[in-house]
């Protein structure tokens, strides 16, 4: 049959509801008897809590009820946030208490729950609740943190060392002995943090009477939440429902469990009746996980053609107060670093710092556009230094398309080692450098600078593991009405799920995409899920979708050809029905074989036969696949007020075959607005208390409309052979690799005072900073 | 005490009488009185602009505003911007052809904003439209799809004026 909505840029399932009010976001449920939650949040970054004093709180009219540590039920109160992402290599497995117990680790951290009947009584009690501290010394700078001595950042900590562990490619040693040039680097890169629009928020009904928990939860995973419900109260797997409807943005902190969803079950428990917590903006700056710090000192070694030999060095990454993903984000930081080159010797020391800040959770990139800005500034200080165009160096050292399926010699993320499966990284750079007329910005440069204009460009390239597993479920179910629905766990945020995974049901149905119901992230209605991260859906719950669907086309030509009596192989799927070729009205509706596969009540059903139209399908990745991408920017910089202005953005882009063509286009589009404010912008500041400085939009600035250039994209479709529809994620390719581009257009058009960059984001007083020390030398 | 007023609105062409707290911000009144959810509160500090609602014809934060201050006013959601007969506005289904929006969080302030810019602005160019969605962030789509949106749905309104002109 044709390929008739895969790859097809349909417009999109969710829109008319979203466009006109009628989106269901966490904060739009309202339940019958509904109270509202606030927090009360420890003040200071380590303290002990020595008492809590509640009794203002509770003598507020419309208090109903306020819960800390010691109020909490069994068994959760013994029990801190269960890890999910164990690894050997981690000695301190410091996870949270569902509400702090006698210790807070970060300024923000919930130490009790008030319960009243609005939200803004809650917030005037909670207000009121009096916590007694003995403020303990805190360690907030991850580089000093590791230092013996160092002020411990948990109670019962040997030291703030949370995992050392080495990464080994060939012999190093060996590799920097004999090569003729060696050239040292230290970078200090901040991610920030997500910065959805919609805040987190959970409401969470205990029905009393059936034992019952529902939960609707702004998440990127509901399956994922119902199991920790289930792990914090010891519940039976019919006990716990949660529902995530429309999520306003997660860019991978929303995937996290957080402590004020175990508060708010415990809180719904305690009074009896629903209650909703919708976290403000201030919260959200003070207790939504961030990305926020890594650095790495590195050396690098290249022989006279500017070949790499090795690389090695150390990074020290700030986890935070607490380990909730483990060692996943640094790893996939140490990882990426070796993108699209051929890299035979590499050694790096990783060492995860223990910090009282925000618990760090991956963002959009997830440690990616680290490791990528590591290379990529790498490649450009050996073109500098080498008297070679950067785009020369990064050519000499590309993988060649011939070498696929390449072994990098590392393990990754997924526990296997990274190999990558397909692409065509010259011809992805050449494409890109073509588009921009790269040979020819030199004249544009001098031009520009005769004006005192001062311009520049950079390029950067980037291989990015996605489609992570372990897998992704869908269940297709047509029902006795003859309409269509997929069941999955995967949990969009913006990622058009509904659209793009009906379009690939459709083609093997023989339907209108329009006539497929995507029925996402709710436990009810399948079994298990992971949710959507790590640009995994398309690959995960899209391979499913595609298994399921021909799975339910065969039961359906089966069915048929007994009722119509000839061949599953006469028969095709058209327009909700199944027909006899070339013989129109010899058919039977989906409406009459859904009616005859459920069967008739009291006979016997065939012994072939399972009831009902459906399917249901997990796709396990045997390993990631790894996209690719080749940005290039330019960039206009003022050397008086340290502006940037981005001029242009290009993104050479490959995730494989493309399901629906617009929607990967904005997802692009849309990261790299997201790098550029990791470029330019986004910095989360605390004292050296450990006290938040940015807590607001004013303080913390997102790239507004004006900051975004209009941005160019080209693709290249190398499918991947690890799955059946040939995908890969696109969900974070826009950003991984813009930020080094960016950086290096600065660079390049600071050219005149021989800057060097080695930071991200580079703020408008550094550059003025760099300059006026240039000027001065 | 809650100090406690009686105001009167209209909204999407519809009058409402409540008795409502003095501190109640309007975005709440609109959200959890009213339940028209359809506008979005995202920072409560009037830097988002997800919260932007009409009001007498201006747009304004519906978090920087109190309900009472709406008293005897007309209000504009995004509830209210749809065609008479229930089909999309030009705007909202230039938003739709043109993926103007991922998440649909912040849409409904991208669509007050616009709505109220095109009705003054009918020809606006591209840096204009970029320069008054400043005050309205966006995370999922690097506004390009939103700037496309709003300069295809000016040029629609143009060619439906001109006509019925």
């Amino acid at each position: 049959m044709g390929m008739r909505f895969f790859g097809a840029s349909v417009l999109r399932k969710e829109d008319p509801a979203l466009l006109t009010g009628k989106g269901r976001y966490v904060d739009d449920v309202k339940l019958p008897g509904m109270l509202h939650a606030a927090f009360v949040r420890s003040t200071y970054a380590h303290a002990l809590i020595k008492s809590i004093d509640k009794s203002a709180a509770l003598a507020l009219p419309g208090v109903v009820a306020v819960l800390t540590h010691a109020d909490l039920p069994e068994p959760m109160r013994s029990r801190r946030l269960p890890l999910y992402v164990p690894h050997p290599a981690i000695k301190q497995t410091f996870m949270p208490w569902p509400l702090a117990k006698d210790e807070a680790c970060f300024a923000g951290e919930a130490i009790a729950i008030v319960v009243a009947e609005s939200r803004y009584i809650a917030e005037d009690a909670a207000a009121l609740v009096e916590v007694d501290y003995e403020v303990l010394p805190a360690s907030i700078d991850p580089r000093e943190a590791i230092l013996a001595g160092a002020p411990l950042a948990q109670h019962g900590a040997t030291s703030n060392i949370v995992t050392q562990v080495p990464v080994k490619i060939g012999d190093t040693d060996k590799a920097f002995a004999n090569a003729p040039h060696i050239f040292r680097e230290q970078f200090a890169m901040h991610r920030g943090g997500p910065f959805f629009l919609e805040c987190r928020g959970v409401v969470a009904d205990w029905d009393a009477t059936a034992e019952q928990l529902t939960v609707h939860a702004s998440s990127q995973g509901s399956h994922r939440f119902k199991r920790t419900f289930i792990d914090l109260l010891d519940l039976a797997d019919n006990q716990v429902r949660v529902i995530t409807n429309d999520v306003g943005g997660g860019f991978g902190p929303k995937g996290s469990f957080y402590v004020e969803y175990a508060a708010l079950a415990a809180a719904t428990i305690a009074v009896g009746k629903p209650v909703k917590w919708i976290e403000d903006r201030r919260e959200n700056f003070v207790a939504t996980q961030q990305e926020r710090d890594q650095y790495w000192d590195m050396e690098v070694a290249v022989n006279e053609q500017g070949k790499l030999l090795g690389l090695r060095g150390k990074l020290v990454h700030d986890g935070g107060a607490y380990v909730t993903w483990g060692l996943v984000l640094p790893w996939i930081a140490a990882t990426s670093v070796i993108g699209p080159y051929v890299l035979p010797n590499y050694q790096l020391e990783l060492i995860v710092a223990m910090t009282n800040k925000i618990t760090c959770s991956p963002v959009r990139g997830a440690g990616r556009p680290q490791g990528c800005f590591v290379m990529e500034r790498m490649m450009d200080r050996i073109a500098q230094e080498l008297g070679l165009d950067r785009g020369e160096v990064r050519r000499r050292n590309f993988i060649q398309p011939d070498q696929f399926p390449y072994k990098v010699g590392l393990i990754f993320r997924d526990g296997r080692p990274v190999t990558y499966d397909s692409g065509d990284y010259p011809k992805s750079q050449q494409m890109a450098l073509d588009h921009m007329d790269w040979e020819n910005f030199r004249t544009r440069q001098e031009a520009a600078l005769k004006q005192g204009r001062y311009i520049g460009i950079g390029l950067s390239n980037a291989v990015e593991g996605t489609g992570l597993g372990p897998y992704e479920g869908a269940t297709i179910r047509i029902s006795t009405s003859g309409k269509i629905v997929v069941f999955t766990g995967a949990t969009p945020q913006g990622q058009s799920h509904k659209t793009t995974l009906a379009q690939i049901a459709a083609d093997h149905l023989g339907v209108d995409y329009n006539d497929v119901s995507v029925v996402t992230a709710d436990t009810a209605t399948i079994p298990f899920g992971m949710g959507t991260f790590a640009s995994r859906t398309a690959v995960n719950a899209g391979s499913s979708v595609h298994l399921a669907a021909i799975e339910v086309r065969e039961k359906i030509k089966k069915i048929a050809s007994e009722l119509l009596e000839v061949s599953p192989d006469d028969l095709e799927l058209k327009d909700g029905a199944v027909e006899v070729r070339g013989v129109p009205g010899l058919r039977k509706t989906f409406r009459e074989l859904a009616y005859n596969a459920v069967g008739l009540y009291g006979f016997s059903m065939k012994a072939d036969r399972d009831p009902g139209l459906e399917a249901t399908s997990y796709f396990k990745p045997e390993q990631s696949t790894y996209a690719n991408s080749c940005h290039v920017a330019e960039v206009e910089v003022d050397i008086e007020t340290g502006h940037v202005k981005v001029t242009r953005v290009l993104v050479n882009h490959d995730c494989g075959n493309v399901i629906n063509p617009m929607v990967v286009e904005g997802q692009i589009v849309g990261g790299v607005a997201h790098g550029i404010g990791n470029a330019l912008f986004e910095r989360l500041l605390f004292d050296e208390t450990g006290q938040p400085l940015t807590t607001s939009f004013a303080d913390y600035l997102l790239p507004m409309a004006t900051d975004v250039p209009n941005v160019e994209t080209l693709h290249t479709e190398t499918p991947s052979p690890l799955n059946p529809i040939g995908v890969k994620g696109a969900g974070e390719g826009g950003t991984i690799a813009v930020i080094a581009a960016i950086i290096s257009a600065v660079e390049d058009a600071l050219r005149p005072f021989n800057v060097r960059l080695t930071e991200m984001p580079i703020s408008p007083e550094r550059i003025v900073e760099l300059v006026l020390d240039a000027k001065h030398k | 005490m809650p100090d406690i007023r009686k105001i009167s609105v209209t909204v999407n062409g519809k009058r409402h009488e409540a008795e409502v707290e003095s501190r109640l911000l309007l975005a709440d009144f609109l959200r959890n009185t009213l339940d028209l959810t359809g506008t979005h509160v995202g920072c409560e500090h009037g830097v988002c602009g997800a919260c932007t609602v009409m009001v007498d014809d201006h747009s304004a934060r519906s978090c920087l505003m109190f309900a009472v201050q709406a008293n005897g006013k007309s209000i504009t959601t995004i509830e209210g911007l749809a065609q008479a007969d229930g089909s999309l506005s030009i705007l909202q289904e230039a938003f739709r052809q043109k993926h103007g929006l991922q998440c649909g969080f912040c849409t409904p302030g991208m669509l007050i904003t616009l709505t109220e810019h095109l009705r003054d602005n009918p020809d606006p160019t591209e840096e204009e439209l970029r320069e008054v969605l400043t005050g309205n962030l966006c995370r999922c789509t690097g506004y390009q799809a939103i700037v496309e949106a709003g300069l295809d749905a000016a040029a629609k309104m143009r060619a439906s004026k001109a006509e019925h002109a």
